[in-house]
């Protein structure tokens, strides 16, 4: 119960002017109440005996998504509506996801039909690089943005024919931070991590480790040469996402490729 | 780095509740925030002093409820407090989970209308 003077001295809010609603504690320039305020006032004290106003509590549990959630649900529904399993591939720049999608492409991509989206802030380098007769490419610049968001997502899939494409990988910008608040309605997320990286990557940069479904440790094949203790990486990944499943592979000499394109193929036959 | 959109949201929720209670203002707006939301406190109280004058929740209180992260353990079943990291460790079996079972509410829990 809110208990207000009957003659009370009030004050509308103005650019100036911030009044409590609940306590009435007015700061700045005030003005007069507007008509139909005071109106709203005048009734609800002159029907309450003792001067008092009732509050009314309703318990709302409304869940709160901004724009990009929705932009995402909305693309997840259009790939899976059209059968194809969407991937989101996040690292560090340099770790390897332009490399692997290359060999990817010319190997799992023979057999089953896959398209690219590829973001940076410049240059279509790797839209080039990826660029194949049987797989669809877009490039995404996104200028001075850090992440790929849905929206671009949402208009960069309308630009290539997606017809009978089973697999759509997305190269998202090489950063291992902002892309993790966004969800672009992939059905997995990928992150991969390089051998020429610190085993500790994982524990410092949890949240996008956290989202991960798949974490990929690439270039294994140097990975003695390097000094880079495997075992010590697995274990980082383990503690921070024990959901995730672990492949260790090499583009270039093509360990592990086998289980990946495993993965991708058990992905294709839920679609 | 989202919070002005997620408060957007909210204010655009919390208008259309306004009518849906015929009421023209909102005294209190309590929200209900998991540790793990990746929401930024200050942040998105922030986007609210920037965001609220005009609309009708100008001027009301901004209550934020703080749910603390639990996982649950996929060895033993315990359910824990996950604390602050992003390392949910069992402290019964010492296994490491990612089975997160509250953390991530983000939403209006209540408001008030005067």
């Amino acid at each position: 119960m809110n208990s207000l003077d009957p003659t009370p001295t009030l004050a509308e809010s103005s650019p100036d002017c911030r009044i409590h609603a609940l306590t009435g504690a007015a700061t700045g320039l005030s003005r007069e109440l507007s008509a139909p305020l005071s109106a709203e006032i005048s009734a609800a004290l002159a029907a309450s005996p003792g001067g008092e106003i009732a509050v009314r509590s309703v318990d709302v549990n409304i869940p709160l998504l901004e724009k990009n959630d929705i932009l995402a649900e909305r693309n997840r529904g259009y790939f899976l509506g059209r059968g194809l399993a969407a991937l989101n591939l996040v690292s560090s720049p340099g770790a390897g996801k332009t490399t692997l999608l290359e060999r990817t492409l010319d190997e799992f991509g023979r057999r089953t039909r896959c398209a690219v989206l590829v973001g940076d802030l410049e240059t279509d380098n790797d839209g080039q690089r990826l660029s194949r007769p049987h797989a669809p490419v877009a490039q995404i610049t996104t200028g001075t943005v850090c992440h790929l968001d849905a929206g671009m997502i949402a208009r960069a899939a309308q630009s290539i024919d997606l017809d009978g494409v089973r697999v759509l990988f997305i190269e998202n910008v090489g950063n291992l931070v902002c892309p993790a608040s966004f969800d672009l309605g992939e059905q997995r997320r990928v992150v991969l991590l390089s051998t020429t990286e610190g085993e500790d990557k994982p524990l410092k940069y949890p949240p996008i480790f956290k989202s991960a479904h798949l974490v990929l440790l690439t270039k294994v094949d140097v990975a003695d040469l390097l000094g880079f203790k495997r075992e010590l990486a697995v274990e980082n990944i383990r503690r921070v996402a024990p959901q995730a499943k672990i492949i260790q592979l090499s583009s270039r000499t093509g360990e592990g490729l086998p289980e990946w394109y495993a993965y991708l193929d058990a992905l294709v036959a839920r679609r | 780095m989202h919070e002005v959109g997620i408060m957007q949201s909210a204010l655009d929720a919390i208008r259309q509740q306004a009518v849906k209670h015929g009421a023209t203002r909102v005294s209190r707006i309590v929200l209900r925030i998991g540790t793990l939301a990746g929401v930024d406190l200050d942040a998105l109280r922030f986007a609210y002093e920037a965001l609220a004058p005009g609309g009708p929740a100008d001027g009301a209180v901004l209550e934020i409820e703080s749910v603390p992260a639990r996982a649950r353990c996929a060895s033993c079943h315990a359910e824990f407090g996950a604390g602050r990291g992003f390392i949910f460790q069992c402290p019964h079996c010492g296994d490491y989970s990612g089975d997160i079972r509250a953390g991530r509410e983000l939403g209006i829990a209540r408001l008030e209308f005067p």
